[in-house]
């Protein structure tokens, strides 16, 4: 057993600490939020130059041949800076959706494009119910000679507003109701047809709404088999929750460091509050929480980077995470009294990240029914 | 032992029920979270003086009702249950009328009380500074006597309410010889004197609810001195017993809980509502059972007091318990939400009017303010259980 970062992995990560570092200062993170867009095309580009958009992609297609082990690890250092806009979603749900489940055809035509940074993806799989279930899809694409029409309505699908391509999950088959007859498609974003309404949400990302009226897709746009998608789905939200978890891991892992800098710095009682055992407690607790996310988190990566089956694994990692990450925010808030509960602390940027990944792909309910699965119960 | 109300106390609730529910079908305001310290509407607050609901437990001779911190706890319990927008007479009503009913001298409660119980005097508790929170003996805000006056000069912050206040209840250094805790005097005086400038602080909510409050050289008159100089810090003591005591420590967020119900009697899912699932009825049962206990914590409180003790470590006690449960209904409300709990109150499709958001952020502070809950859980271990201090 080894629990250690390689050197590169060692290098990588302290390449991003510094790169994030020095590009997204808090001010910076909040101007990129207040934005319209969401994300800065220069460091958009910039990013692109080191190589992140690829990282994970075979070299053929313009990648670094990095593993989903290595892309973890950047995932962690993205958590850490709050890093805003759509390279989640370009890059987790679009690039390695592709890899994974594309035709030669699709992979030669996408993946080098999303490696060089010159195409934002997305994938639009939630509708009204909220829910990660095949039930919950009722977006219908219907035949139509050479392509398939669209007709639907998909709801918090990140970045969609900026996005040049979509993966929609919909269903082919209306007679069906459950995982059978779900297809997912590669839609141009920009297809007439396509309207989108950017939501106001608790972490300033952009998850829109996206109404599909009448969108007409070429069929060659299919991305995997017809009929048969929702276990591609699966995959999907598999693979996002633990890079969601990995962000988290980033998220509190800084919260915790920021705490505890602020009890050895904060004093009342003419003594450093982290001198006061009950605040010694809190960290403690903290740093449990933090490093029993950061096992589950790397374990569950590590296993999908080495194509091992680890249902169980991603599912503990996921709702541990979820509610860790809860409890990691609170006490950090508690200790660092006031101050913490301002907009110009920084704090409050992961207090908010943390809820909004609690509640994606996946909340501790969710992973808790995989598991008892898992358990045979 | 006897667990009811009287008679009286249940048609004093029925009656503060019905006004509520009158203002709200009139159109006069919406309920909502946090509206007794974010909800500043004057007009509301002068409906509710003309009732004689503001100094209810004051003696009848400073024009109050002489009525019991229970009948005290039944009206701010209903205002809560209601959300009803509250704030430009809470602080002054629950501990700074209080306060000079106690400590003020003859001259004080004729000219400051009338003002309170006509609803006119918003007051800012001017207590912490930045350097000095829990630990509130070691500020350094000072106030120098000269003649018939005292000069003030230094920092306060986190002021909740700061920019609507017209008085300040100011918490300030006479004698920075003595020991920390035997320097300090209270005053109350008009936040428009020269000298006094009010910087708001946006919170994590992204509202505007506290504020910084600088003093440069402000001349008061002694008359603004309350109690007895240098004896302040044994006064604000017990003066925070009274800011712990209320049903707002648990209530703040009612509004979110009843719309949580109803969203779950009404959202289906698989063709069934939400409320008949197992795990949704499990988890709202159980914020109902944490309620009712609340509930009983703050009776008791209200019992002590109307037996004329302050209220201390069960004040603690009620204060750590109430915002905990605060915090875990918005963690609640937001999981049973899912992915529709993070939008913002502003955002297409946001349930429950974003109350789930704004709980989820606010609450944070709740555990703060007023005495951090390790501060209350110390009380508790030495006032309560008699334990060793280390
Ligand atoms: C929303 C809000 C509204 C407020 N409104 C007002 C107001 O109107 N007027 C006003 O004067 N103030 C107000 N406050 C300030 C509030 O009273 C302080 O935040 C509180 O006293 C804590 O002080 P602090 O924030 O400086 O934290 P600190 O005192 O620095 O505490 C930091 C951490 O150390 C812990 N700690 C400190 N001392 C000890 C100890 N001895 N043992 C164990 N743990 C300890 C605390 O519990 C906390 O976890 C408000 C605060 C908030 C959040």
């Amino acid at each position: 057993m080894d629990l250690a970062l390689s050197e590169e992995q060692e290098m990588l990560k302290k390449m991003a600490r510094d790169f994030l570092t020095d590009k997204f200062p808090k001010t910076v993170v909040k101007e990129i939020e207040e934005s319209e867009l969401g994300y800065s095309p220069e460091s958009w580009r910039e990013m692109a130059e080191l190589g992140w958009m690829g990282l994970a992609l075979p070299e053929k297609y313009g990648g670094g041949d990095m593993s989903f082990l290595d892309l973890a690890v950047l995932l962690e250092e993205m958590g850490r800076a709050c890093l805003p806009g759509p390279y989640f979603s370009t890059v987790v749900l679009g690039g390695l959706t592709i890899l994974d489940a594309g035709s030669e055809e699709q992979k030669q035509e996408y993946l080098p494009k999303i490696a060089s940074g010159e195409t934002i993806f997305t994938l639009a799989l939630t509708e009204f119910s909220a829910r990660y279930d095949a039930a919950a899809i009722e977006t219908k694409a219907t035949t139509d000679k050479d392509a398939y029409i669209l007709n639907g309505t998909k709801l918090f699908v990140p970045d969609a507003h900026v996005a040049d391509y979509m993966l929609v999950v919909a269903r082919t088959d209306e007679k069906s109701k459950g995982e059978e007859g779900i297809t997912i498609f590669i839609v141009d974003a920009k297809s007439p047809g396509i309207s989108y309404t950017v939501l106001k949400t608790i972490a300033n990302d952009k998850l829109c709404e996206v109404v599909f009226d009448q969108v007409k897709v070429p069929k060659e746009n299919v991305l995997g088999q017809l009929n048969q998608g929702w276990s591609e789905v699966q995959k999907i939200i598999q693979r996002t929750a633990v890079a969601k978890c990995c962000e988290m891991v980033g998220c509190i892992q800084q919260a915790l460091d920021m705490t505890v800098d602020y009890a050895k710095e904060r004093k009342q009682y003419d003594r450093p509050i982290g001198s006061f055992q009950v605040i010694q407690h809190y960290c403690a607790d903290m740093v449990t929480d933090v490093d029993g996310t950061r096992l589950s988190t790397y374990q569950a990566a590590w296993m999908l980077s080495e194509g091992l089956s680890c249902t169980q694994e991603v599912a503990i990692a996921k709702a541990w995470a979820g509610e860790a990450c809860q409890r990691v925010m609170a006490l950090a808030h508690q200790i660092h009294g006031a101050i913490g509960v301002t907009i110009d602390h920084d704090l409050q940027y992961y207090t908010r990240r943390a809820k909004a990944a609690e509640v994606s792909f996946g909340d501790a309910n969710f992973y808790r029914e995989i598991v008892a699965q898992e358990m045979r119960l | 032992m006897d667990f009811r109300l009287s008679e009286e106390q249940e048609k004093f609730r029925q009656e503060v029920r019905d006004f509520l529910e009158g203002e709200i079908k009139q159109g006069l305001w919406q309920p909502s979270c946090d509206a007794w310290i974010m909800g500043h509407d004057p007009e509301f607050t002068k409906r509710v003086s003309q009732r004689g609901w503001i100094g209810l437990t004051w003696p009848k001779e400073y024009g109050g009702q002489g009525r019991s911190f229970v009948d005290r706890l039944i009206l701010t319990e209903e205002m809560l249950r209601y959300g009803a927008p509250a704030a430009c007479h809470w602080f002054a009503d629950r501990q700074i009328g209080g306060a000079i009913v106690h400590y003020g001298t003859e001259e004080q409660r004729k000219e400051l009380l009338p003002k309170i119980l006509k609803g006119e005097a918003y007051v800012g508790l001017g207590m912490s500074e930045p350097d000095a929170g829990s630990d509130l003996a070691s500020l350094k805000t000072k106030a120098v006597g000269d003649g018939d006056y005292y000069v003030i000069d230094g920092q306060k912050t986190w002021t909740s309410g700061g920019s609507r206040m017209n008085w300040i209840y100011l918490v300030a250094r006479t004698d920075p010889d003595a020991p920390k805790h035997r320097g300090i005097s209270e005053f109350i005086i008009d936040a428009s004197l020269p000298g006094i400038a009010v910087q708001p602080i946006v919170d994590i909510t992204g509202g505007v609810h506290f504020n910084e409050v600088f003093f440069e050289n402000v001349r008061i008159p002694k008359k603004c001195l309350i109690g007895e100089e240098n004896r302040g810090f044994y006064q604000v003591l017990n003066q925070l017993d009274y800011e712990r005591s209320g049903m707002e420590r648990l209530m703040a967020n009612y509004p979110l809980f009843k719309a949580l119900i109803q969203y779950t009697k009404e959202t289906k899912r698989n063709g069934k509502p939400l409320s008949e699932e197992p795990v949704i009825r499990s988890k709202l049962a159980q914020l109902k059972i944490e309620l009712e206990i609340g509930r009983l914590h703050m009776y008791r409180v209200a019992v002590v007091m109307d037996e004329g003790r302050a209220p201390n470590w069960e004040s603690s006690m009620s204060k750590a318990y109430g915002t905990a449960f605060e915090q875990r209904l918005a963690n609640t409300a937001i999981e049973i939400l899912g992915l529709y709990g993070q939008l913002s109150p502003q955002s297409k499709w946001v349930p429950v009017q974003g109350m789930a958001y704004h709980s989820y952020l606010s609450s944070k502070g709740y555990s703060l303010q007023a005495g951090t809950s390790e501060i209350l859980k110390n009380i508790l271990a030495l006032r309560k259980l008699g334990l060793p201090t280390g």
